[in-house]
């Protein structure tokens, strides 16, 4: 059984800050359809559509046929665990820290047999779940779990390599006073965030219900934050950016109005200034702190989250400025990941459908109940994943832009 | 003669004799800008972004951007800021005479009743009494009414916010014909951050200051501060907005000449 990790002890002021270090990154195009795998938390692997025989690693062709029709499914992830070794010395310097470790082959059911990393609770000649991973480089690993879940397996150092877990980890919601901050910041107390620190855009705002929000738990740490202020985000980045190891922005402006079919570029200049400037601000503000943090302790700075939406991928005509707002912070947010890559910070971004707030009051059902948003971020933090489609609007889109973009323009055009 | 009068008016201000009072707020992203319901057009509030700062993206200069709406920190409104006054002559920022930039200044202290009361009217009645006090209002003069509410210290504070909406001191709908009729003051000015009261939108007609002031070709300051320094008569204000095409107001730096007392 797992030892749950301890919350951390106070940091030694005068000790020096341990700097991030990656694990082996490199791998050959094939290869990274397990990269796309695992960013959505699914199991694939390489299957030839002429055999029918699943292969492992990827390659540019069939090993056991030479056919190049090589399709990547769903494949089972059971298998037996054939035999283990456990690492006490390493060349790497991202595994010499973090001897000793333990790897495995893993004969699959599906066919191959792998070498995986080896979760503690696996016994040998045992049953295991392999899972795809996206380690600190960002790259699929092949993790061998027990095959039933044992108490605390998350916390299992090489695990916790993979993901995370806000348990125990100080967050900073950007806007906790929407539908959705509020719900993301109850969500992250029950997972047993350390502190949260609650953004307040608007200080001013008389809300009894939010006071007494903020007041209902003392991990919550209410702060001023206006994202469309660079010296508001830059002096909040100046008191608390060392202590963020998981950001959410869930700042958000959400209005009404086309391209053509609006006024004037008021409020897409609005959005633009929260939704993408914001993005940015934020990320010049406590970016830097949060990579010098990645490796400061059993729980540095890990995770940066965007809530985007569905129409980051296809545009919402009757929201066309916002929608264009949502794309222009997927593209700042794929550039941040590539910033944050050399920390081993996770960038996650979440693309629910739309969300039960007030401002998608004349949206029909489905809507997602904010705190379903909030729970499936959180799962995605434990999973360790990188994209997250949220409810059935966001994944049957996602589905069908795959199948055919040009029918999902033309009906959300409709 | 004049060039006389100039040179004694520069001697006496440097001597003292004379005293400048700003009456502008500081720009800073914290100050309040006014708070209209979400789905309407909103005032941008005032941002700010270095240049440079003598680095390398401008070795030995420091300089900003900044953005904020025509009504943003404290400011100056024009007549044809409010649809009442969309027809008068003269009635945006650059072509407003400009010797309507220099006025002279009654202040009406109302700050003991706007402490009591949030919502403090100012009534004909009310300036009356303060003209058997300091004298009657002059033609051309400013109106500028002393709340202290620019000591209110942050935007809850200042913005006083509850449910029901914003809750500051202002004119009644009666004083403020009445003062452009019977007074022929110049303008109105407040320290909260509309010439009209918090809860002017259920007075008749709403927004009394706006409609009636800028409906007669009137001005109008807002976000005042340092009232409590200026005499209730005698001072001088200097108020001259930028000179935007047709707009409809600016920020602005007010200054006021008092006779040192």
């Amino acid at each position: 059984m797992t030892d749950a990790t301890p919350k951390p002890k106070r940091k030694n002021p005068v000790a020096r800050t341990r700097l991030p270090t990656l694990p082996p990154a490199s791998r050959s195009r094939a290869a990274l359809g397990l990269a796309r795998a695992a960013a959505e938390g699914r199991f694939e692997m390489q299957a030839c559509a002429d055999c029918g025989a699943v292969q492992y690693p990827p390659r540019e062709v069939c090993g056991s046929c030479l056919s190049e029709r090589l399709d990547w499914r769903e494949v089972a992830n059971g298998g037996a665990l054939i035999a283990t070794t456990t690492l006490r010395h390493s060349n790497d310097p991202y595994f010499r820290e973090r001897l000793p470790w333990r790897v495995g082959t893993v004969k699959m059911d599906a066919g191959p047999s792998v070498v995986a990393h080896v979760h503690e609770d696996c016994h040998e000649a045992g049953r295991v779940r392999l899972a795809l991973k996206l380690d600190r480089s960002g790259q699929a690993v092949l993790h061998a779990l027990p095959a039933e879940d044992t108490p605390n397996m998350n916390d299992s150092p090489q695990l916790r390599e993979t993901h995370c877990d806000p348990k125990h980890r100080r967050v900073l919601v950007t806007d906790g006073r929407s539908t959705l901050g509020r719900a993301m910041v109850k969500a992250l107390l029950d997972a047993g965030a350390s502190t949260v620190f609650i953004g307040d855009p608007a200080t001013w705002k008389a809300d009894a219900g939010f006071d007494a929000f903020v007041a209902s738990d003392p991990r919550i740490e209410p702060v001023a934050l206006d994202v469309t202020d660079t010296d508001s985000v830059d002096r909040l980045a100046a008191s608390i950016g060392a202590k963020v190891e998981i950001l959410i922005n869930t700042a958000d402006h959400l209005r009404d109005g086309g391209v053509m079919n609006a006024r004037d570029v008021g409020l897409a200049r609005d959005a633009f200034d929260v939704n993408v400037l914001g993005l940015m601000r934020l990320a010049q503000a406590f970016g830097p702190t949060m990579c010098f943090r990645a490796a400061d302790g059993t729980h540095g700075a890990v995770a940066w989250v965007n809530l985007l939406s569905i129409h980051a991928l296809a545009a919402l005509p009757a929201r066309g400025a916002w929608s264009a707002s949502k794309a222009a912070a997927l593209s700042a947010a794929l550039t941040l990941r590539a910033e944050f890559g050399g920390a081993g910070i996770r960038v996650m971004n979440v693309f629910p459908g739309p969300i039960d707030d007030e401002w998608e009051q004349l949206t029909p059902p489905p809507k997602l109940a904010p705190s379903a948003v909030a729970a499936a971020v959180v799962r995605g933090l434990r999973d360790g994943v990188e994209d997250l489609y949220v409810g059935d609007v966001a994944e049957e889109l996602r589905a069908r832009l795959r199948d055919n973009q040009k029918a999902v323009e033309r009906e959300l055009g409709g | 003669m004049s060039t006389a009068i100039l040179a004694q008016f520069m001697a006496e201000l440097l001597s003292g004799r004379i005293r400048l009072v700003d009456l502008t707020q500081t720009l800073t992203p914290e100050f309040p800008t006014i708070v209209l319901p979400p789905e309407l057009g909103q005032a941008w509030p005032f941002r700010i972004e270095e240049i440079s700062r003598y680095d390398e993206r401008g070795p030995a200069w420091y300089w900003n951007n900044f953005s904020c709406s025509e009504h943003t920190g404290t400011h100056f409104d024009a007549p044809v800021h409010w649809v009442t006054g969309k027809d008068q002559p003269n009635n945006a920022v650059d072509s407003i005479p400009v010797d309507n930039f220099i006025a002279a200044a009654c202040v009406i202290d109302v700050s003991a009743e706007a402490a009591k009361n949030p919502d403090f009217l100012l009534t004909i009645d009310f300036v009356e009494k303060w003209e058997e006090k300091h004298g009657r209002i002059p033609e051309r003069s400013w109106v500028l009414l002393r709340t202290d509410w620019s000591k209110r210290s942050g935007a809850k504070e200042y913005l006083n916010m509850a449910e029901d909406g914003a809750h500051s001191p202002g004119p009644d709908a009666e004083v403020v014909p009445w003062l452009i009729r019977e007074r022929h003051v110049h303008g109105f000015g407040t320290e909260s951050i509309g010439t009209d009261a918090g809860q002017a939108h259920h007075l008749n007609p709403p927004y009394p200051c706006h409609y009636f002031m800028h409906g007669n070709n009137r001005y109008g300051l807002q976000c005042l501060t340092n009232l409590d320094q200026l005499p209730p008569q005698g001072a001088l204000i200097l108020a001259a907005p930028l000179k935007i095409r047709n707009g409809s107001g600016s920020p602005l730096r007010v200054l006021a000449l008092t006779p040192h007392i």
